[in-house]
């Protein structure tokens, strides 16, 4: 890694914590909060791609698990990961990788719907498998209680993945970074 | 950063590596014996090192408060399936895991966990990752965490005027835009001070460490 | 000593700087012009920071191209905004890091912290986040990370543009008491009066070499 990588990994890693800062946003109708957290995520993919979004979505849990209370809230420590969300967390600089895999490998042939399929596929799907029977696991209830629990914070994913697809799009109009693979 | 208590209790002489191994043995042992006694055991050895470090009662709520609404869901549908015994067990462990998690928070100067946390990492070498740039990485993200909070903040006045601050792409792009633009120079500027990791004696810094941007394009 | 011969350079299709052969001895040299002039370019080349498209930058005989490591070493650099060059969290840990990189022993990383932090009366912010500090005193932060490596000349890039009127003086005031040869680039232009040598950038060559008594009017008319 060169110099310059470092320094996105880092920042990449800045942003996530800093999008935990914002104030979180409660859905219409659906009443769950959503934080702009695991936006960094989704940007760290679709921005500085899949080496470096990963490696800084790895960076943030490795804080977050050494006790910096980094994220939403400011929660930190190794209770974030043995609690019930952990599964999630964990997965989140796998979500990153290959999101910014993908987006790599599609860089020349980007449309709205690809980045959105992109998004769902690492952003919520990947997230999900691993999430789920991880709540099963620490909270020994069945898969599909956790999967019904889960659900509620499928609206606010939805969001997330439109407000990234747009966030991304004029990020990389203003400033390109990302190289095909 | 870390809300850290400090005091001289064997919890805050206890070196922070040592710390972590213990938390991450207490959780395998307790889910790999999901018993009652083992989970209560580990609530009162909590409780005794929060004494034992001194620990003001009120910071011992505030680790749990986060959790409380989790706690009571899950409390209350392990009694339905399974008898109060069950519930009673998910809800010990967890809160047991939590309170001792937070309390090596508590009891460590964020330096020192994350020079703990280098040197944890050490054997990183062995796969091609370099510790001292996962040290550098570590640095520049605590460094730049209150910096993009602080272009958040100035971001989020400018939108004002504008009535736009209820949007998230209003805030962010600009944010994510002029945190690009400032990568530039932070490159440069840790390649100025003579960073070198890898030793490459003579040759300029790597290709992509150049200026990829005109720099008269102001960030 | 820092030769340059038929320097070049273009960002893609856009030529920033064209055929330029100075050299460059004097303790105090000016570089003034508009923005988009190739003054901020030129500042880059004379540590090695950029390795131009053609022509070469020797700093005391060694080529900014193959000897960039060593060059950085003579040539320290500050850079417009302290915010993105002010790298580690803490005060004193920010001032040791480029200390660290040189490989110095811990008690003299020690020693040159300590005269670094009295030098601009930062002594008492020592273990202090960095993000807290003032303006003026991330700059004064800055430079001395810059100074306490003891490079034997310092390139200030628009040292002062992000400060307010008192914070400029107390700048101006550092940069004026260093005993290194410095190059500043900047629009403050009576800070630059007293200085040893002008450069004014036009269109990526320079249009006026001279004493800033001459150098100077002869930019202001340029520009009105």
């Amino acid at each position: 890694m060169s110099t310059r990588d470092i320094v996105f990994v880092a920042l990449f890693a800045a942003l996530t914590a800093a999008l935990g800062l914002f104030p979180p946003v409660t859905l219409p109708v659906v009443g769950v909060p959503i934080t702009a957290q695991s936006m960094g995520v989704m940007l760290a993919g679709a921005l500085a791609g899949a080496v470096r979004g990963g490696a800084a979505l790895a960076l943030f849990v490795v804080l977050v698990c050494a006790g910096l209370p980094l994220m939403a809230g400011g929660r930190g420590g190794l209770g974030i990961v043995m609690g019930p969300g952990g599964g999630f967390v964990l997965m989140w600089p796998v979500a990153a990788f290959v999101i910014g895999y993908l987006y790599e490998r599609a860089l020349g042939t980007l449309t709205v719907w690809k980045e959105v399929l992109i998004l769902v596929l690492g952003g919520v799907v990947l997230t999900y498998a691993v999430g789920i029977p991880w709540i099963a696991a620490v909270a020994r209830v069945d898969l599909a209680k956790a999967a019904l629990g889960s659900a509620w914070f499928l609206p606010g994913d939805a969001v997330k993945v439109v407000l990234v697809v747009l966030i991304a799009r004029a990020v990389r109009r203003a400033y390109p970074t990302l190289r095909a693979r | 950063m870390t809300p850290y208590v400090p005091g001289d209790s064997p919890v805050h002489r206890c070196p922070p590596g040592r710390k972590i191994l213990l938390l991450v043995g207490a959780g395998s042992v307790l889910f790999a014996w999901p018993r009652l006694d083992l989970a209560l055991a580990a609530l009162g050895l909590a409780g005794l090192l929060y004494g034992m470090a001194g620990i003001p009662a009120r910071l011992v709520l505030d680790q749990l408060r986060p959790l409380a609404w989790i706690l009571a869901v899950l409390v209350l549908v392990q009694v339905a399936l399974d008898g109060w015994l069950a519930g009673l067990l998910v809800a010990a462990r967890l809160a047991a895991l939590v309170l001792l998690a937070g309390l090596v928070t508590l009891t460590t100067r964020s330096a020192d966990l994350i020079e703990a946390l280098q040197r944890g990492l050490a054997w990183l070498r062995f796969v091609g990752v370099n510790p001292a740039k996962v040290g550098l990485a570590i640095a520049l993200t605590l460094r730049f965490i209150p910096v993009l909070a602080a272009i958040a903040a100035e971001v989020r006045e400018a939108q004002r005027a504008r009535g736009l601050e209820r949007s998230l792409v209003a805030l962010t792009v600009p944010v994510v835009v002029r945190m690009l633009k400032m990568s530039d120079d932070i490159a440069a500027a840790i390649d100025a001070r003579s960073y070198d990791p890898d030793g490459t004696d003579g040759r300029p810094p790597s290709p992509r460490t150049r200026l990829s941007k005109d720099p008269h394009v102001d960030p | 000593m820092i030769e340059i011969r038929q320097v070049g350079h273009a960002f893609g299709e856009r030529t920033v700087l064209r055929d330029l052969t100075l050299d460059l001895s004097e303790r105090r040299i000016a570089v003034v012009g508009a923005n988009g002039s190739g003054k901020s370019t030129f500042a880059r080349l004379l540590n090695g920071l950029l390795v131009p498209n053609s022509g070469t930058v020797r700093v005391d005989g060694l080529d900014t191209r193959r000897d960039g490591k060593a060059v950085r070493r003579k040539v320290g650099f500050v850079f417009q905004n302290p915010d993105n060059q002010i790298v580690l969290p803490v005060v004193a840990e920010d001032l040791a890091f480029g200390l660290k990189n040189l490989g110095l022993p811990k008690d003299e990383i020690g020693r040159r912290v300590d005269e670094a932090l009295d030098r601009y009366d930062l002594r008492p912010l020592r273990d202090h986040p960095a993000h807290l500090l003032s303006g003026g005193q991330k700059q004064l932060l800055a430079i001395a990370g810059v100074l306490a490596m003891a490079p034997e000349a310092i390139v200030f890039d628009e040292p002062t543009t992000l400060l307010d009127l008192r914070n400029k003086r107390r700048i101006a005031q550092a940069i004026d008491a260093l005993p290194q040869r410095a190059i500043v680039v900047s629009h403050d232009l009576a800070f630059l009066e007293h200085f040893d040598r002008v450069l004014v950038f036009e269109d990526g060559r320079v249009a006026i070499d001279d004493r800033p008594a001459v150098a100077l009017p002869a930019y202001v008319a340029m520009m009105s």
